[in-house]
C-alpha cells in the first residue's frame, strides 16, 4: 500500500480519503493567446517567451489545485496540447499529416508512425520536476497508455495494433523509469481507447506488464479508464499490475456501480464523483452522496476521491468550484467516518493481501 | 475484358481550410452541426468544398465521379439528421472507430428532404460521370433509433422506403453506392438477414443507376452473403483490406455478381499503396474467384476516407486513378 505517503501532516481525520485530479484543467485564456502569438510568423513571440507563458500557467494552475486543498495535484497538463499529438512529438518514427475528424468540426491531429518507434526526447521528466519544485503537495504525473497511443495514431510499420502498442509500452517503460529516478511516487496511465475497444483488455495487461515491471514498490501505479461498458473488462482488469483504478461513474449516475460488486473488488478505486459534462459544480450533499456510493465497493482505506475525467472542458471557475466541493465532501465523509456515522457496506480485505 | 473503373465512396475529408472555416461560421457544439437549412454564407463554404473535391478526382482521373459528401457532419446518419421527423440527440460512437456523431432519432413519419439530390444537381452542374453514394438501408437503420415505427421490421422498412424516395429524387447518376457497414459491424440474425435483401431491393429499384452495394470492415457472414446476393443489385464490395480470405471465400462458395467493388486502398491507413500494389491486389482477387467472370470492377478505397489527412487523402486518389486498366489481368 503506497497510500499512506499521501497523507498530509496537518490531516484533521483519522480516515484519510485521497484527493486528487485525473489530469487536464482548463487553460488559462492568456495561455491560449501565447500559443497563437508563438505559432504566429508574424509575431516576435519566441520559444522562450511560450516557454515562460507555459511555467507561468503550470505553477499557476499546480497552486490553484492546492489552494482546493488537494492532496495530490497535477499542472493541469498545461504544457501538453492533447494526449496523444504531445507524446508523439517527442517519439521517433511518428509524422503529422494534418487534423483528421473527430466529431463535427472537432479535429485531433493524429500522427503516423511511419518507423519504428524509439525512445528519443523525454516525455515528462522536467515537467514533473517543475511541477513538484513548485507544489507544497505531492504531484501526480498522468501519462498516456501505449495502448491508446497505438490506437490513435495511423501504423504504416507494424503488423498490427497489438505489436504497436507492445513497442510502445517498452517507451512507456522507459519514462516511467525516469520518472521514478527524478522523485515521481504517483504514477497515472491513461487508457482511454480500452473504454471504446473492451475486447482488447488482455492487449492492455500486457502492456502494463512490461511497464509495471521495473516500478518500485513505494511508486502508486494507477490506471485511468473513461466511461464505457465496464462490465466488459471487469473483473478481468483485476490482474492488471496496478494498485488503483481511475474510473468514470458518475456520468452514468453510478449505474455500473453494480457490475464492480458482484466479484470483490480487490483494488484502490479511485471514484469520479463530479460529472466533467455537467458545466456547474455538484452541491457538497450531492458529492458526499456520490462518494458514499464508492464505499459500498471499497473501503475507506482503498478509496480514492477524484472527478470523472479530465476537467479541461469546463470553464476555470466551473473546475474549481467542483474540486474544491469535492475536498470539502471528502473532508466531511472522513468525519461522519471517524465519528462512525457512516456504515460502510463493502467487504473488508485484509491490508496485507 | 473485364472493365476496371476506379472510384470511391465518398465522405471526404473536408479541405484544411474548410475545416476552420466551417468552424468558425457553424460552431463545434453538436446544436451548430448540419441541420439542412444553413444560411447563404455555409452553403458557399460547401459549394468551393464540392468545387475542389470533383477538381481533385477530375485532376485524379477517376472514372467516377462522388459529391464528396462534405456536409455529411454524421457521416451515414446524415440523410437523416436534416429531416424533420428526426430528432438529433447525444453524440454516439461511430462504429469501432474514435469518430461520433449525432444520434437520430426517429420520431414520426419520414419523408424524403431532397437534401442529397441538391447536392448531386450542384455536382452535376460540373460533371458527368457522377456517382451518387447513400447509406445502405441496413446500416442506416442500425445507426438510428426509432420512437415512431416501432418494431425493428417496420422501422427497416420505412428507412428503406424514405431512401427509396430520396433515390428518386436525384438527378441522372451511372451509379449508386448504397454503403452497408452494419451488414458486417452488426450482422442481421435470421429473418432480419433476408428483410435487410429486401430493403435494399426497395432502395435499388428507385433508380435506373447501376446499383453498388458495399459492405465494409470484414465479410459478410455467409447467410447474410447469400441473402444479399438474392437481392436486385448490379455489384457487391468486398473489402480486401479489412479481411481477404474471408471475402474471397464469400466469392469462391456462393459466386459472385457479374460486378463487384474491391476495397483496395485502405481509406483508414495513411500509408499510400503503389498503383501497382492496387493491381496486384486486384488480380489476386480474380486468380482466386476464377470461376466468376467479371464484366466490371470499381477499384475503391475499402471505406470512406474522412479519417484520413488531406494530404494522403488526395495521394490515395491519384493512386487509384493511375492504375494501368490495360495491365491488370483480371
Amino acid at each position: 500500500m503506497t497510500r499512506e505517503q499521501f497523507r498530509p501532516d496537518d490531516h484533521d481525520n483519522d480516515h484519510f480519503l485521497l484527493t486528487t485530479v485525473v489530469g487536464s484543467y482548463p487553460k488559462p485564456k492568456w495561455l491560449h493567446r501565447a500559443r497563437d502569438l508563438y505559432e504566429d510568423d508574424d509575431h516576435d513571440f519566441d520559444e522562450e517567451n511560450f516557454e515562460e507563458a507555459k511555467d507561468d500557467a503550470s505553477r499557476l494552475i499546480t497552486k490553484e489545485h492546492e489552494r482546493c486543498g488537494l492532496d495530490v495535484v497535477v499542472d493541469g497538463e498545461m504544457r501538453r496540447n492533447e494526449m496523444v499529438e504531445y507524446f508523439a512529438h517527442r517519439i521517433d518514427g511518428y509524422e503529422f499529416n494534418g487534423p483528421v475528424k473527430v466529431w463535427g468540426h472537432n479535429y485531433f491531429d493524429k500522427p503516423s508512425v511511419v518507423e519504428e518507434v524509439e525512445y528519443d526526447e523525454e516525455w515528462l521528466i522536467s515537467e514533473y520536476e517543475f511541477t513538484s519544485d513548485v507544489a507544497d503537495t505531492p504531484v501526480k504525473v498522468p501519462i498516456t497508455g501505449p495502448y491508446t497511443l497505438a490506437s490513435w495514431s495511423f501504423d504504416e510499420v507494424y503488423d498490427d495494433e497489438e505489436q504497436l502498442a507492445y513497442e510502445l509500452a517498452e517507451l512507456v517503460n522507459e519514462e516511467i523509469e525516469g520518472l521514478v529516478e527524478a522523485g515521481a511516487r504517483y504514477i497515472q496511465i491513461d487508457e482511454p481507447a480500452l473504454a471504446t475497444t473492451p475486447d482488447d483488455h488482455a492487449i492492455v495487461g500486457e502492456c502494463l506488464e512490461r511497464i509495471a515491471d521495473n516500478v518500485p514498490d513505494d511508486v502508486r501505479l494507477g490506471l485511468h479508464v473513461c466511461y464505457g461498458d465496464y462490465s466488459r473488462i471487469y473483473p478481468e482488469m483485476l490482474e492488471f499490475p496496478v494498485e488503483e483504478f481511475d474510473l468514470e461513474l458518475c456520468n452514468g449516475n453510478y449505474e455500473q456501480l453494480d457490475v464492480f460488486k458482484d466479484e470483490e473488488f480487490t483494488k484502490d478505486l479511485a471514484l469520479g464523483v463530479v460529472d466533467v459534462h455537467v458545466r456547474e459544480p455538484e452541491p457538497v450533499e450531492e458529492i458526499k452522496e456520490n462518494i458514499k456510493k464508492g464505499l459500498e465497493v471499497v473501503p475507506p482505506e482503498r478509496l480514492t476521491i477524484s472527478p470523472d475525467c479530465g476537467l479541461k472542458l469546463l470553464p476555470r471557475d466551473v473546475a474549481y468550484g467542483k474540486m474544491e466541493n469535492m475536498v470539502q465532501a471528502a473532508r466531511e465523509v472522513e468525519a461522519e467516518l471517524d465519528a462512525g456515522e457512516i456504515d460502510i457496506e463493502a467487504p473488508t480485505v485484509s491490508a496485507d493481501d | 475484358m473485364t472493365e476496371i473503373v476506379a472510384t470511391t465512396p465518398g465522405l471526404y475529408p473536408l479541405p484544411d481550410w474548410a475545416k476552420e472555416q466551417l468552424k468558425d461560421q457553424k460552431g463545434n457544439q453538436k446544436e451548430d452541426l448540419i441541420s439542412g437549412d444553413e444560411g447563404a454564407e455555409i452553403q458557399d463554404s460547401y459549394e468551393e468544398v464540392r468545387t475542389e473535391f470533383i477538381d481533385a478526382q477530375q485532376a485524379a482521373s477517376l472514372d467516377l465521379v462522388v459529391e464528396g459528401q462534405g456536409r455529411w457532419d454524421d457521416m451515414l446518419a446524415h440523410p437523416l439528421a436534416v429531416n424533420d421527423a428526426v430528432d438529433t440527440r447525444g453524440i454516439v460512437r461511430y462504429y469501432d472507430n474514435n469518430n461520433f456523431y449525432r444520434d437520430p432519432v426517429v420520431t414520426g413519419d419520414l419523408e424524403a428532404t431532397g437534401d442529397i439530390a441538391e447536392e448531386l444537381e450542384a455536382a452535376s452542374q460540373q460533371v458527368e460521370n457522377l456517382q451518387a453514394v447513400l447509406p445502405g438501408p441496413y446500416s442506416l437503420a442500425d445507426l438510428a433509433t426509432d420512437e415512431h415505427y416501432g418494431d425493428e421490421a417496420a422501422f427497416q422498412a420505412a428507412i428503406a422506403e424514405f431512401l427509396a424516395e430520396e433515390a428518386e429524387l436525384l438527378p441522372d447518376v451511372e451509379t449508386l453506392f448504397l454503403l452497408e457497414p452494419s451488414l458486417v459491424e452488426n450482422a442481421p440474425g435470421d429473418g432480419a438477414d433476408e428483410r435487410a435483401s429486401e430493403a435494399i431491393d426497395t432502395v435499388a429499384g428507385a433508380t435506373d443507376a447501376d446499383v453498388v452495394v458495399h459492405p465494409y470492415w470484414g465479410a459478410l457472414e455467409e447467410k447474410v452473403y447469400a441473402h444479399v446476393m438474392d437481392a436486385d443489385i448490379d455489384a457487391l464490395g468486398f473489402d480486401l483490406i479489412s479481411d481477404h480470405e474471408q471475402n474471397v471465400y464469400n466469392a469462391q462458395e456462393y459466386g459472385a455478381p457479374d460486378d463487384v467493388a474491391l476495397g483496395i486502398v485502405d481509406g483508414q491507413n495513411t500509408l499510400v499503396e503503389e498503383p501497382e500494389t492496387i493491381e496486384e491486389r486486384i488480380e489476386w482477387f480474380t486468380d482466386q474467384t476464377q470461376q466468376n467472370d467479371y464484366e466490371r470492377i470499381y477499384a475503391t478505397t475499402n471505406t470512406e476516407t474522412f479519417y484520413l489527412p488531406v494530404n494522403r487523402f488526395e495521394e490515395k486518389l491519384e493512386a487509384l486513378g493511375a492504375l494501368n486498366k490495360t495491365e491488370v489481368k483480371a
